[in-house]
């Protein structure tokens, strides 16, 4: 009897651990968000698909943005890779495709990506092969503190030409004020100036031209002269004092505690900056003002081009396909509105956009809309061996050690090196 | 004659059991090499021989890490390793590190251990103090003199403000960045080399010491040339500790600038990092790792054929 009753417990056991098994599929979700608010409504949405699909479970992990790129390869590569993973489109991504790292989901989001802003999708898109889904758009600007503004009687929304904003630096100067915080040691934030400059100067047949190798390349006039003009502002000293030494996030902090009066930031760093402010509140939404990319004179780019970004999600080989459904439920028009109303991203879901909090993201969403030539990070475009260089170079502007020359020559020796 | 053949009976039956021993003797070392060679001579060939091989092969290729590499560009990597200004800095960088080392971290811990190494209230405590540093994780240290040095918030800067100037920004600058890792190299390694020196000082024998008291000797010539000399096996030891650990200083330098600003404060292995890895250019690391192999190789084997041959 006693070993009846043990064999049928047994046997109970048995199933019900085959059972959890065979319902439990993990989906493993890389990402590199620092700002807690968004983090929390992340895990939320994730609870929310966890309860609406029983049986799958969706672990989020976290990287740092620098040290998930310098992982990236060895990541993909292993056999405990995530299934969904972070991506800035680009040159990157075409390097991914290439080695076959990456799951082709062209077939499956077939219906689907028609909700999705058709731009942002094609970013994914190489070859005719869907790869990724968007889910953020951002653009380069100039993010400004009113009160400092005030205080050095300069007026944001007047800055329209390169000659302007290098009058209000000036301006900020002369009243005490540190213009603007840059977190150079990073780099990147610094290639914004150089690359935005390119963008205005030259428009998208300047980059086109350079990326054939025509015109002399990124050695060519365009790009000198964006470092001439980037080099007429590093010699008015705008920056912090130490700023080679500061990380991105320090430099927003700088900006978010007032001691800064501008930070060339990605939009959605206005969200960014409250949680990396010493007090976490950071500046208040009605003392945030933005500031387009100043037209340099003799530019042949249209004012309405855009720097900015592309993120979105990529699978990789052999990810489960609650990996996409998770990720499908992550972009649908709820969660995007939910997010787009905290500001903390600009929606890439058709009608989403409509939900945006703050005034200058709802214009950050419209200069999007109304760009015709949206570049991409070019650290990311260019793909990690030219793009590093990129920032490196301009960075080397920044601190004195490069003439803009130097710089575009570096740049286009390392494009040749390529790979 | 009956005598003798049981002698040389007696001769030969002695022998068979030494023949006997020696055979089981290197039947048992044999069978100890079979047993405990294979899984260390295992370990080094697969974490050791092989990666090295496989650095010098793939040193031959373009290639950014994903798949096979395919494509072969021959020596071309060490070319553009040897054309970069950055590598020849990071190269500078080690040649100071190894200096510094030399002339300012090895006498300090030399003179801390001489006093140190007698018994005295505290030498126990002043011992653990110095030592403290290297027993930090590297990551740690360099982290905590990012706060110390930082211009706006560190301890440098408050130390400035007491005295109402501005405080520098030490790990922003070309011309300092590098002076400002030394400064951490020496703070965080003089514990270590201290420790060598005070083992040996207690090791050494107090008689030859007191034999040269009694000739008459002053405390320097004792010094000079009794202590030292004695010393000279552990200040090998140490110098050699000393170059192998600055050419593969890397954990130190990441925290504190990343070897920036403008690549000034890279040491050969961080600039490996900077631009092999992080940038995908495996084959371009690869180079670099197999630069600085030959280097550390050479530099090791000299050193021990010339200054440590009789140790």
């Amino acid at each position: 009897m006693s070993f009846l009753r043990t064999l049928a417990f047994a046997a109970a056991v048995s199933t019900l651990a085959a059972g959890a098994a065979a319902a439990q599929t993990t989906v493993k979700w890389l990402h590199l968000e620092q700002n807690p608010a968004q983090v929390k409504i992340w895990d939320e949405v994730v609870r929310r698909f966890e309860a609406k699909n029983p049986g799958v479970k969706v672990e989020m992990q976290f990287l740092e943005n620098e040290a998930y790129k310098a992982k990236l390869p060895t990541i993909l590569q292993s056999k405990d890779r995530p299934h969904i993973l972070y991506s800035w489109a680009g040159g990157v991504l075409k390097a991914q495709v290439e080695a076959g790292v990456l799951e082709d989901i062209t077939a499956a989001v077939a219906g689907y990506k028609d909700n999705l802003s058709a731009g942002a999708v094609e970013a994914f898109t190489i070859d005719g092969k869907i790869y990724g889904l968007p889910h953020n758009v951002s653009q380069v600007g100039f993010m400004y503190n009113r009160d400092l503004f005030a205080k050095a009687g300069v007026d944001g929304g007047t800055i329209k030409t390169w000659d302007e904003f290098l009058d209000a630096v000036k301006k900020l100067k002369a009243a005490g004020i540190t213009p603007i915080s840059v977190g150079g040691q990073d780099k990147w934030p610094l290639h914004f100036y150089w690359t935005h400059l390119a963008v205005r100067l030259g428009g998208k047949p300047a980059f086109e031209a350079a990326f054939k190798g025509q015109n002399g390349g990124f050695e060519g006039e365009t790009f000198q002269k964006a470092g001439e003009l980037m080099k007429q502002l590093v010699d008015l000293e705008p920056f912090q004092t130490g700023f080679l030494g500061f990380k991105n996030p320090q430099a927003l902090g700088f900006f978010a505690d007032g001691k800064a009066a501008m930070n060339l930031a990605i939009s959605h760093h206005s969200a960014t900056q409250r949680a990396l402010a010493a007090d976490k509140k950071g500046i208040p939404e009605d003392k945030l003002g933005w500031v387009n990319f100043p037209m340099p004179a003799g530019a042949k780019g249209q004012p309405s081009d855009t720097l900015g970004g592309v993120n979105g999600w990529l699978f990789t080989k052999g990810s489960p396909k609650q990996a996409l459904e998770f990720v499908k439920f992550f972009i649908s028009d709820e969660v995007q509105r939910e997010l787009a109303k905290n500001n903390f991203i600009i929606p890439t879901f058709k009608g989403s956009e409509a939900a945006l909090g703050a005034v200058f993201m709802q214009n950050v969403a419209k200069n999007i809309a109304a760009s015709n030539y949206h570049q991409n990070f070019y650290d990311q475009d260019l793909g990690p061996s030219v793009g590093r260089v990129v920032n490196d170079a301009v960075a080397e502007i920044a601190g004195g050690s490069m003439t803009p020359k130097q710089a575009a020559k570096a740049i286009q020796d390392a494009f040749k090196q390529g790979n | 004659m009956s005598q003798r053949s049981d002698a040389i009976a007696m001769r030969q039956e002695a022998h068979a059991p030494v023949a006997r021993a020696r055979r089981s003797t290197i039947d048992t070392r044999l069978a100890t090499l079979l047993l405990f060679l294979p899984p260390a001579l295992m370990l080094f060939t697969l974490f050791v021989v092989l990666p090295i091989g496989e650095a010098a092969w793939y040193s031959g290729f373009n290639w950014n890490g994903f798949g096979k590499p395919t494509r072969w560009i021959g020596l071309d990597n060490y070319r553009f390793v040897f054309d970069s200004r950055g590598f020849g800095t990071a190269f500078k960088n080690n040649l100071l590190i190894i200096v510094v080392s030399l002339t300012i971290q090895l006498p300090l811990a030399m003179a801390l251990a001489l006093i140190l190494a007698e018994r005295f209230r505290g030498a126990v405590a002043l011992r653990m103090l110095f030592f403290l540093p290297y027993v930090l994780a590297e990551i740690a240290t360099g982290l905590i003199f990012s706060f110390i040095y930082d211009g706006n918030y560190g301890l440098l800067a408050s130390i400035y403000r007491a005295f109402g100037a501005e405080a520098p920004h030490l790990l922003a600058s070309t011309q300092t960045s590098m002076l400002a890792i030394l400064i951490v190299v020496v703070w965080k390694y003089f514990g270590f080399h201290m420790m060598l020196f005070i083992a040996a000082l207690q090791g050494m024998d107090r008689n030859l010491v007191e034999a040269a008291r009694i000739d008459g000797a002053s405390r320097w010539q004792v010094l000079r040339h009794v202590v030292i000399p004695l010393l000279y096996p552990t200040i090998k030891l140490s110098i050699f500790f000393a170059v192998v650990g600055s050419l593969q200083l890397f954990d130190l330098v990441m925290p504190l600038t990343r070897g920036g600003p403008a690549d000034s404060s890279n040491t050969m292995v961080s600039f490996l990092y900077n631009h092999g890895v992080s940038r995908m250019r495996v084959g371009y690391g690869s180079a670099i790792g197999v630069i600085l192999f030959v280097i550390c190789v050479t530099f090791a084997f000299s050193y021990k054929r010339w200054f440590m041959r009789n140790e």
